[in-house]
């Protein structure tokens, strides 16, 4: 067939391949130019990033800037703290929507069309900012504890009906079989649902672990422990606060020195905390792209 | 128990519970964190209607009705942040709206698989970039002294441009900025639509001597215009809220004018101003006309499409 298209194909539609490929490497160029300059940006002496002579290439190539991040104590601390919010985030993120997607996945399962409805408010209307931090703060008392980046958002309600439409799909016989051998509930969903859902699981893994590693509001408006802080919360410190206090300062020696400083800092810190996310992400892509069609079949 | 499952419509509560008391211990933690987490915040809205006092409490504190909002409605920040708040979401929407079905349409007409493989793996990676770093490099790339598109205007002659503090930038920063970020993320779904197409309408269409062009707007745009027509209804529900991260994280004090939305003035009066109630209200406000927004939407689809989310 393929071949057949390409004999009769005219010659408007070679010139549309043409103009087509020519378009998509503009796209690539256009995507992938902005984070090859911060690469480049990262190992090059930071006076010639800002004369704005880096372009292309590295100029002056060096590692001090890395060696700069990993000696930062707030940059380290801030990765430690996200390490740790983002796995205990996900694993309770894991447990809490799969305990939550079965029992709601079960037709058998009176007032299940109830809970749903009280979940799915939540999606569509919520307390807002203030309200939110008041309970927060003095019913739950989890203001400046480590909690406030795991717990709130243990559930998200769009994950929970991809998990629940999956468990659907799950061949009822195969339960039905388990219980006339006597299985429980409980039972079923560890050793026949768990394991066969595990596409569906990866999907929320990283959909969830992404989530805690980028997670920047919670930290903004509920941490002002310094110790508490997340990868997130010192980038910004780092990349947009400082900016706007040097180009506010007023010149001299001294205000250059930092700029330089500050600026050899920037590009360098930037890889680091992308990294994870993006090594992993050409081998997860395919779980990523499964997790958005899966939401998809539900809409 | 197998005679049981099958009258799965006619059970009681009552026998359900017997039978699956331990879905429902399994469920139940999950109901007390919503109650938590996202019930009893709502219940904290009645501050909208009072004058927080913490000593006092929620509850205690003295009632003023639609003082807050009143003051809200007549303060000059009312239709500074909803103009542009209702600017970014309708710039955004123009703009980002049609750019994936585009990307993909062009994704779709590649048949070298390597290549396709490669341009969809880099379109889909900015997405996963943190707010806080893509803003970051935003404001690298637009700095008035060495920033690359400032180097560009150079290159061609132009006049630099201070963006970062130009009001009249700001939204243009923010939403082109956004369809670098999100394009080919969007595509997904579009490309997952036409996997499912039939093949054989294409081989018709080649028979009775149609063009690329000719097959990409009868065979393949159709296609698409179901999920298209979905999507846009949902992005038509949130016209009245913009992300607060990207936009607090660009905003100097000298774009304001072009930069406070809705969430970000919200913030502002809370956070740091500690007007609790003031802010709640104006939250509150916000909430609703989303959902009344959402309402509207959802009601036209059903009777247009048949399409809707509640």
């Amino acid at each position: 067939m393929a071949k057949q298209n390409r004999i009769k194909s005219s010659k408007g539609d070679l010139a549309f391949d043409i103009i087509n490929y020519a378009l998509l490497c503009l796209v690539l160029l256009i995507i992938i130019y902005p984070l090859w300059f911060v690469v480049i940006a990262s190992v090059s002496d930071s006076g010639a990033v800002l004369n704005g002579q880096v372009w292309l290439f590295p100029v002056d190539f060096q590692l001090d800037a890395y060696i700069r991040v990993f000696k930062d104590s707030r940059i380290m601390r801030g990765y430690r703290n996200t390490i740790f919010y983002t796995l205990a985030g996900t694993t309770l993120n894991i447990v809490g929507t799969v305990v939550a997607a079965y029992p709601l996945s079960r037709k058998d399962f009176v007032g299940r069309n109830v809970i749903m409805m009280i979940l799915a408010f939540t999606m569509y209307f919520s307390g807002g900012l203030i309200p939110t931090y008041l309970i927060y703060k003095n019913v739950v008392h989890i203001v400046n504890t480590v909690w406030v980046m795991i717990l709130p958002g243990m559930v998200s309600v769009y994950n929970l009906i991809i998990v629940r439409t999956f468990f659907q799909g799950i061949p009822y016989d195969l339960q039905e079989a388990a219980f006339i051998d006597g299985a429980s509930n409980i039972s079923i969903l560890l050793r026949i649902i768990v394991p066969l859902s595990k596409p569906v699981l990866a999907v929320m893994v990283i959909f969830y672990g992404v989530g805690h590693w980028n997670a920047f509001f919670n930290a903004l408006i509920y941490l002002s422990k310094k110790e508490l802080a997340p990868l997130q919360l010192v980038l910004r410190d780092i990349l947009i606060t400082s900016t706007a206090s040097i180009s506010e300062g007023t010149g001299g020696a001294a205000v250059a020195d930092k700029a330089r400083l500050a600026e050899a800092l920037k590009y360098s810190v930037i890889i680091v905390s992308s990294l994870p996310v993006l090594l992993l992400y050409p081998f997860l892509q395919k779980y990523f792209v499964k997790g958005v069609m899966l939401g998809a079949v539900k809409g | 128990m197998a005679k049981k499952q099958q009258g799965e419509g006619a059970l009681s509560f009552k026998k359900s519970l017997r039978r699956n008391w331990d879905l429902y211990l399994l469920i139940l933690p999950i109901l007390v964190f919503f109650f938590v987490f996202s019930y009893m915040p709502m219940y904290g809205i009645v501050i909208a209607f009072k004058d927080y006092i913490a000593a006092k409490g929620i509850w205690g504190s003295p009632w003023v009705g639609f003082a807050h909002f009143q003051r809200f409605f007549e303060s000059i920040y009312f239709e500074r942040t909803i103009k542009n708040t209702l600017g970014i979401s309708l710039y955004s929407l123009i703009v980002g709206f049609p750019m994936p079905i585009l990307l993909a349409l062009m994704i779709n007409e590649v048949h070298h698989l390597p290549f396709k493989r490669t341009v969809q793996t880099v379109t889909y990676a900015p997405y996963f970039i943190s707010q806080v770093v893509m803003c970051g490099m935003i404001i690298i790339f637009i700095r008035p002294d060495a920033g690359f598109i400032n180097m560009l205007l150079k290159a061609m002659g132009q006049e630099q441009i201070a963006f970062i503090i130009e009001p009249a930038w700001f939204k243009t920063i923010y939403v082109w900025s956004g369809v670098w970020q999100n394009t080919g993320w969007g595509t997904i779904i579009y490309i997952a639509a036409l996997s499912g197409l039939d093949q054989q309408m294409y081989e018709a269409a080649q028979i009775d001597g149609a063009n690329k062009i000719q097959k990409i707007w009868h065979i393949t745009l159709p296609c698409l215009m179901p999920t298209a027509i979905l999507l846009l209804i949902m992005n038509c529900g949130s016209l009245m809220s913009v992300g607060f991260e990207k936009v607090f994280l660009l905003q100097t004090p000298l774009n304001m004018e072009a930069s406070d939305v809705i969430s970000t003035y919200t913030y502002r009066a809370g956070m740091i101003d500690a007007n609790y109630s003031y802010s709640a209200a104006i939250g509150l406000f916000n909430s609703v006309i989303n959902f009344v927004i959402l309402f509207i939407v959802n009601q036209i689809s059903k009777r247009v499409s048949s399409i809707s989310l509640f």
